[in-house]
Formats: structure tokens, C-alpha cells, sequence
């Protein structure tokens, strides 16, 4: 084999001892690529090869110290900002709190940083396709054998010079290593495009199973299934055959009043209002008006309808009669309804209809101003132009 | 044999070679195992099944399958969490605290503790996912950005034990992983099929045992070790604010801490030792994890059952010196109560057992071992059944007074993590090395230099 392709002559000893001055011979003959092999660290060694302290800790800290303040500043941030929760009353920065997720995640960074920065930046590992693998030298080392290589690249190595030297340095066996032969392979051969294709179809086939079937069956159906009635359903448990119960007749809901005219055409006496009509009840007023009313008795309650007589039109509320009419009987009329018009007991609570009452009010007195009311808001305007 | 204490015991006994050393270890990867490790492993897998059945049937129908219900909400799956992950301590504690300490006796039984390690937080891990009720959904422990804009509440004692255990697991499989590099290294230079030698070569990752390589080795296997120490002494720490957070009688508790990571060392050494005493004979490797690591070992079972035992009577001096009506009733309920026979057995298990290892008669007689050990085993899985149990079952109102029942997928469940555990020890003492290869023979007699240059660390 040509010369070219050396890498190495390499040496093997029996005893600690003999490695040892080996190394220390071979670094102070000035030799700077060569390396040691042992089946486990030897003590004294680094300093036999003129080696100083392992700078890998620096990798630790560094990545240990980021992952506490990375993870630290990440929770703070959920809490503070992202999602504020506020949990058993404590702030969003509770430090004391942090402490154990800090504390694992710091010693979590520094590990794997320390093991990926052994392994792939200070070994360069793996590296299966070295030199000195599948030699004989190699299976000593990793028995009970001690070796000490030279490698070619070094500047004062001279093949017969390094071996003459090795072998004076008590080595039982000196042999040369050489480069393996490049090996090429192309990359896609037909058995690879079809293990390529099959693991494709097999991929796209689980995925699609697992996202559009698998996740529907029990017990992954994300709690869809579930022995209980939904609203509206049938049941035979009750012989009327529905699944929701009506309330028990006579209940009373939250907020409300039972009222005492129901089912009267022309109550004798009505209720009298017990809401005084402040901005925000006429504002809710309006609101509950325009949804509910305004579709029969028109926008400002002039009976301009807008369901084009599908249903008979609801007569104008700012008449004279019903100007007249107390409060009461109005909200009378909302709760009960009367002949047409349905009861909107249900649809609009107590409250609301009380403002619905306030705001035709508004509606009325709008529409049949008295000379004071014009005046009032021509002066209310005035003063508005002039500021 | 008679010990001289004043002399540094010899680690490796009978005087083996190096070369002597690896054929003993490497042997048992080689041969084809015998009749005995076959019905050994079929009955470990048979009750693997049986887990699995139980675990299927608990996913299936959900988790009222099990004996858990208000007042006793956290059943057998929280104790056997508890018991797993105490057991996985032992090893963390031999490879990385006795290293650190300069004990080179861990040696011998280092790689094996490292393993135990990593199943029994493999077993411990299982528990609170099946607990959860849909396992499939464990994810969401983890912060990640996600659809529902939502982050864990990373407050919670319990998302604690998600960062700690899940840490503990990689950390472990790290620094066992890095120890078994070199091993691989020689494992693949000893191979002679062609398909050992790929994998080998695989998980090797072309290692040369260069001492350019050895020396950031050795430092990294250190700093690993020093990351380690702290780690373990969290996770059972961790682990015990599962119970010291929350404000109930019987769990809110400043000793829980260390008592947890006492009883953790102590119920993982008594778990190592009881698989030792099988796993050296069945292996052959009886010169090299020898009736002296035993002994050790059984020193710090003492130790350690002794601090537990101190624990135990320390619960009842705070109730009682706490002046809280509630407290003394939790206490005396414990060693009186409905859960009195359960308490006994984890006192007498615990704490009274292991004092028999004062004499040396015990500690180095293999049945006496055995069937103390065994008993800690026992005796720790009741104690934290105990504090679960007797702690949850009388709740704040008389109305809502329970008692625990197991029901038998508890129960399959529970024997399940055994087999698993058990199947994975054996598996692995017949596919890795189950001493580590490297270090050994950096203590066997001669294997160091005698005279080099002033440099005296070993
Ligand atoms: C579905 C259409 C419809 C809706 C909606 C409606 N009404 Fe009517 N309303 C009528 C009709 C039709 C009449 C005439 C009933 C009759 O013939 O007595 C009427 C009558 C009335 C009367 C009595 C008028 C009179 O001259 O006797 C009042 C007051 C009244 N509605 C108020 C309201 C109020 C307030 C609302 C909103 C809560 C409302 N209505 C919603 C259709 C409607």
C-alpha cells in the first residue's frame, strides 16, 4: 500500500506503567498528533500528554444558567401576561412558587447540553468510519491492552524513525494503520425509492386513520358518547315521551313575580309602575322595544308595521287612548297580550317590560309635544350652537 | 471471612484479570439463556399481561373501574406512583451520590441501579397518566402553544412532578447512557456476528477510548453526576409536596420532605438488593458484586430505615405539640383507626425489621436479607397507602366518612408494574453489560499507574 495512505503507526503495551512513560516519552520528543487508547481512563494521563483541565463545564453553565432564566421569565410571562391566572390569591410574579420548575428545567438544559456538546462537539462522534476501527490494535484497547498512536499528519513524523521509537519505548507489538478505501454508495436504488414510497403510503394511511376514525371510537371519542339526554330528545322514562321536564306548574322563575291578572281581558285594576324612568331604563327600554314590539307597532310605534300583512298590524301606541292608558295596562297588555297579539310573559322579563312601558312613554310625549317640551329642546339646542 | 477495617476491601474479589473480567460480564449477552431465565421471564410477562388487561379495562370503562371514590379519591394508582418512583432513587443515589463521594465500591452494582432506575421510573410514569382518566390527552401537561391558548398551572405541585419525573427520566437515561458508551465500544470488539457488531457499532457511536476523549468523559460523567445528586433529592421532594401543599390534616406536613427521600433511598436499596442477590448468582458475577456490596448496601437500608422510623414518631409529636384537635385526630386514627392493621404492618416493615442489620450476622447472610428487604418492600408500599388512605378516608364532615376497597383491576394494575419491571430487569441482564466494563477494570489491583509524576487523585 502506498505511503499516502498511512495514518498512523500505533503501539501497544501490557502495563499501565509502560503507557504512561510511554506518553510522557512521546510528548516531550516533541510529537504533537499522537493519542493514547485505554480500555478505561487511566490516572495521570492527561498530564503525561501535556493536556490541561476539560473546558466542558462552561458548556453546563452557560445552558443551565439560560434555562433558568428562559423558564423563569416563561412562566412569569403565562401568568402576567399571556393568560392572566390568578391562582389561590398569590401574585402573578409568586417566585417561591417557580422554584421547583426552575430548579428541573435548569438541571434538564445542562445535561442534555452537556451530553449533545460531549458527544457531537468535543468527540465529533459517531463516527464509525475511523481509521483505527476493525483493526487489531483497536480490539486490544478495548480488552485489557494499552495503545498509543502517531499519526501521519504529525510534522516530525518519519515512518521508520516513529517505529523505531515506539518500539524502544517497550511496546510488545508496533504496526502501521492505514486510510480505508473511500467507499461510495448511490443513493437511490430501486429497493430504497420503494421503501421510500411504502413509507409514505403507510404514514399518510395512520395518520388518516388516526385523525378522521380512531379518534371517534371509544374511549377516544373526546367524551362524545354519553349515556345522558340531550334537550329536545325523546325518552320513554316519562309517558309523555319527552326528555326535558316542563317546570312544576306554579313555579315562580328567579326575578320574577307571579302576575295577578293573567287570563283577564279588561282588568278591573293594574299594577302601578315601580320603575322610575332614568336613562339607563329607558336605554334598556329602547333596546327591548326595537327587538320585541317595533316588527307590528313600527319603529316609533306609529303602527307602521313591517311584516308586509302576514299578521295583522299593530294599531299606533302613540294615540290618544293609549296616552290614556295608566302604566299598568299596558304592561298589562305586554304580559297578557290581547286578542292577536301574543303574551310576551316569557320572552321579556319584568324588568324589561317595565322599561318597554317607560320608553313608549317616551315615544308618546315625542310625538305630542307640549309647547314647553318645544321649548324646552330649542333652548336645549340653542345653547348647543352657541357653546 | 474476616474483615480488616483499617485495609481498603478489595472491589473485585478472587483476583481476576481485565480480560477475565469482560468474558464474565460479556458471557451472559453470548449464551443462549438457560431453561430457568425462560420461565422466569414468562411469568414476569404473564403478569405484564395481566397489567395490560387491567390497563385496557381501565381505559375502556374509565376509571371507576378502580377502588378510588370520594372521600378516598387518590387510590392504589397515587401509591403505586409514590412506591415506583422511591424505588427508582436507589440507583441515582449509587451512581451519582457515591460517586461523588469517592465510594469506588458502587462500581460492581452501579450499571445495574442505573438500570433499575430507569424501569422504575418507567413504572412510576405509567400511574399518573392512567390516572388522568384519558391518558391520550397527557400531552396537555406540557407547555406548548396550542389552539386552546392555555398554559399549565405551573404552581401546581402537580405540574412540579411532571417537570420533576420526566426530568428524572432523561437526566437517568443520559448518565447511563454515557456510561455505557465505552462498554459498547468493546462489546463491538469482542463481536463476532455481523448483526451484533452493526448494532454494537450503532450504539457506540465510534468510540475509541482515546484519553483525548476519556478526559471530557470524565468530567462529563462528574458534572453529570453533580446534576444528578440534587435532581434525586428534588424529585422525592417534589414528589412529597404532592401531599404537603394541600391544607389536609395528615398531609400538611413540613417533615415530609426528607422522610420521603429517606424512605425513597431505603425502599430502593431494599428493591436493588433483593434483585442483586438473584441477579449475581443467575449471572455468575458473584466475585464482582460481591457479599461486601451487599453488606454496604445493608448498612445504609439501616440508616436510612432508621430515619424513617424517627419520621414515623415525629408525626405523632407534631400533632400532638401542634395543639390542633384535627391533627391529633388524624394521628391517632392512623395507628387506631380502620387502617390500623395497615399501619402496623409498615411500623414493624420499616422500621423494625431492618434493625436486625445492626448485626453482622444478618447483613451478610443472603436469606436473612432476602426476607428482610422483601418485608421493606412491603412495609414502604403500605406506608405511602397509609398516608393516602388513612389520611383522605375521614373527611371534614362525618357524612362523607369512607373506606378504600381495591377491586381486583387495582389489583392486576398493581402486580402489572411488577411484571413490567421485573421483564425489563431481565431482558436487561441478558442484552447489556450488567456491571460497567470501563470502570470495573479501572479498579481491579495494578490497573493504575504506580508512579506518575505527583499526580495522586486515586
Ligand atoms: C306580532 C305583532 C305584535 C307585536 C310583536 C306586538 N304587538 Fe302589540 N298589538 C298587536 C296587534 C295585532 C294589536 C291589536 C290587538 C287587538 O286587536 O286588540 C296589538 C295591540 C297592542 C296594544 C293595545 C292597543 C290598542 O289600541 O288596544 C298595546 C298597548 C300593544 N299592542 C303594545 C305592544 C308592545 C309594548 C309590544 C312590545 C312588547 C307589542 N305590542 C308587540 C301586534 C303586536
Amino acid at each position: 500500500m502506498a505511503d499516502n495512505n498511512l495514518y498512523c503507526v500505533s503501539a501497544l503495551f501490557d502495563t499501565p506503567d509502560k503507557i504512561i512513560n510511554a506518553a510522557r516519552k512521546t510528548t516531550e520528543a516533541g510529537y504533537k498528533k499522537f493519542d493514547v487508547n485505554t480500555p478505561y481512563p487511566v490516572h495521570g494521563m492527561d498530564k503525561a500528554m501535556g493536556m490541561g483541565q476539560s473546558k466542558i463545564g462552561y458548556i453546563t453553565l452557560f445552558f443551565g444558567l439560560s434555562g433558568a432564566v428562559f423558564i423563569f421569565l416563561f412562566m412569569w410571562w403565562t401568568f402576567a401576561s399571556n393568560y392572566n391566572i390568578v391562582v389561590g390569591g398569590k401574585p402573578f410574579l409568586s417566585a417561591p412558587a417557580f422554584i421547583p420548575i426552575t430548579f428541573e428545567t435548569t438541571v434538564l438544559f445542562a445535561a442534555i447540553s452537556t451530553f449533545v456538546g460531549m458527544i457531537a462537539v468535543f468527540f465529533k462522534l459517531p463516527h464509525n468510519s475511523h481509521p483505527l476501527h476493525d483493526t487489531e490494535y483497536m480490539k486490544a484497547v478495548s480488552g485489557d491492552k494499552f495503545g498509543l498512536v502517531i499519526e501521519a499528519d504529525d510534522e516530525q513524523f518519519e515512518r521508520n524513525k516513529v517505529t523505531e521509537f515506539l518500539k524502544s519505548l517497550g511496546a510488545f507489538q508496533v504496526a502501521d494503520v492505514y486510510l480505508p478505501e473511500k467507499e461510495t454508495y448511490k443513493l437511490f436504488t430501486s429497493g430504497f425509492v420503494i421503501f421510500l414510497i411504502i413509507l409514505a403510503i403507510v404514514t399518510s394511511a395512520a395518520t388518516y386513520i388516526t385523525l378522521n376514525k380512531l379518534m371517534y371510537v371509544v374511549p377516544f371519542s373526546w367524551m362524545e358518547v354519553q349515556p345522558k339526554l340531550n334537550a329536545q330528545e325523546e325518552s320513554d322514562i316519562f309517558t309523555d315521551g319527552k326528555g326535558m321536564r316542563p317546570p312544576v306548574d306554579g313555579t315562580v322563575a328567579r326575578g320574577e313575580l307571579p302576575y295577578p291578572f293573567y287570563g283577564q281581558t279588561n282588568p278591573p285594576e293594574v299594577l302601578s309602575n315601580p320603575t322610575v324612568p332614568t336613562k339607563k331604563i329607558l336605554e334598556l327600554g329602547k333596546r327591548k322595544f326595537l327587538t320585541f314590539c317595533s316588527p307590528c307597532h313600527g319603529n316609533f310605534a306609529q303602527g307602521e308595521s313591517r311584516l308586509n300583512g302576514q299578521f295583522p298590524t299593530g294599531p299606533t301606541l302613540v294615540s290618544g287612548k293609549i296616552i290614556n292608558y295608566p302604566d299598568g295596562m299596558i304592561y298589562h297588555i305586554i304580559t297578557n297580550g290581547q286578542n292577536v297579539m301574543p303574551s310576551y310573559m316569557h320572552q321579556i322579563n319584568r324588568e324589561e317590560r317595565w322599561a318597554i312601558v317607560d320608553y313608549v312613554r317616551v315615544l308618546q310625549r315625542a310625538q305630542n309635544p307640549s309647547q314647553s317640551d318645544i321649548q324646552e329642546v330649542k333652548k336645549e339646542s340653542s345653547s348647543n350652537v352657541t357653546k | 471471612m474476616s474483615v480488616d477495617y483499617s485495609k481498603e476491601i478489595p472491589l473485585v474479589q478472587g483476583r481476576l484479570t481485565m480480560a477475565e473480567l469482560d468474558e464474565a460480564i460479556a458471557k451472559p449477552m453470548s449464551i443462549r439463556p438457560g431453561k430457568i431465565y425462560f420461565i422466569a421471564l414468562a411469568f414476569t410477562s404473564g403478569l405484564l399481561l395481566l397489567g395490560v388487561l387491567g390497563v385496557s379495562l381501565t381505559f375502556y370503562f374509565g376509571i371507576g373501574e378502580w377502588g378510588n371514590n370520594q372521600p378516598v379519591a387518590w387510590g392504589w394508582g397515587i401509591t403505586n406512583f409514590v412506591f415506583w418512583v422511591g424505588i427508582a432513587h436507589a440507583g441515582t443515589l449509587i451512581s451519582a451520590i457515591l460517586y461523588l463521594l469517592r465510594q469506588k465500591w458502587r462500581t460492581g452494582i452501579s450499571r445495574f441501579a442505573e438500570a433499575m432506575t430507569i424501569f422504575a421510573v418507567m413504572c412510576a410514569g405509567i400511574f399518573p397518566i392512567i390516572h388522568t382518566g384519558r391518558p391520550w390527552l397527557a400531552g396537555y401537561l406540557l407547555p406548548y402553544p396550542n389552539s386552546h391558548h392555555l398554559w399549565p398551572n405551573f404552581i401546581s405541585p402537580l405540574v412540579w412532578d411532571v417537570f420533576a419525573v420526566s426530568t428524572y427520566l432523561i437526566v437517568s437515561a443520559i448518565f447511563w447512557y454515557v456510561g455505557l458508551i465505552p462498554d459498547f465500544a468493546t462489546l463491538r470488539d469482542r463481536a463476532v456476528s455481523k448483526i451484533k457488531k452493526f448494532v454494537y457499532s450503532l450504539f457506540s457511536l465510534g468510540w475509541r477510548h482515546s484519553n483525548r476523549h476519556w478526559r471530557h468523559y470524565e468530567k462529563v460523567y462528574m458534572i453529570l453526576a453533580g446534576l444528578a445528586t440534587p435532581l434525586v433529592l428534588s424529585v422525592h421532594t417534589v414528589v412529597s409536596f404532592d401531599f404537603a401543599v394541600a391544607v389536609l390534616p395528615g398531609w400538611h406536613s413540613t417533615i415530609f420532605p426528607p422522610y420521603f427521600v429517606a424512605g425513597a433511598i431505603f425502599s430502593g436499596f431494599a428493591m436493588v438488593v433483593t434483585a442483586l442477590v438473584f441477579m449475581r448468582k443467575v449471572l455468575g458475577l458473584e466475585n464482582v458484586i460481591t457479599i461486601d456490596h451487599l453488606d454496604r448496601m445493608n448498612k445504609i437500608i439501616l440508616l436510612t430505615g432508621s430515619m424513617v422510623g424517627y419520621a414515623y414518631l415525629m408525626e405523632f409529636f407534631i400533632s400532638w405539640y401542634s395543639g390542633v384537635p384535627t391533627e391529633q385526630y388524624v394521628a391517632i386514627n392512623r395507628a387506631f383507626g380502620e387502617y390500623a392493621w395497615g399501619y402496623w404492618i409498615m411500623v414493624t416493615c420499616n422500621s423494625l425489621f431492618p434493625q436486625l442489620f445492626w448485626f453482622r450476622k444478618f447483613r451478610r447472610s443472603i436469606p436473612a436479607m432476602f426476607i428482610v428487604v422483601v418485608l421493606v418492600n412491603v412495609g414502604m408500599w403500605f406506608e405511602r397507602f397509609i398516608i393516602i388512605a388513612s389520611s383522605l378516608h375521614r373527611d371534614f364532615l362525618p357524612s362523607s366518612w369512607g373506606y378504600f376497597t381495591p377491586t381486583w383491576v387495582d389489583f392486576s394494575i398493581l402486580l402489572g408494574s411488577f411484571g413490567l419491571f421485573f421483564t425489563l430487569v431481565l431482558l436487561f441482564s441478558r442484552t447489556l453489560p450488567v456491571v460497567t466494563m470501563s470502570e470495573i477494570k479501572g479498579v481491579v489491583e495494578g490497573a493504575h499507574p504506580t508512579h506518575h509524576g505527583g499526580d495522586h487523585d486515586g
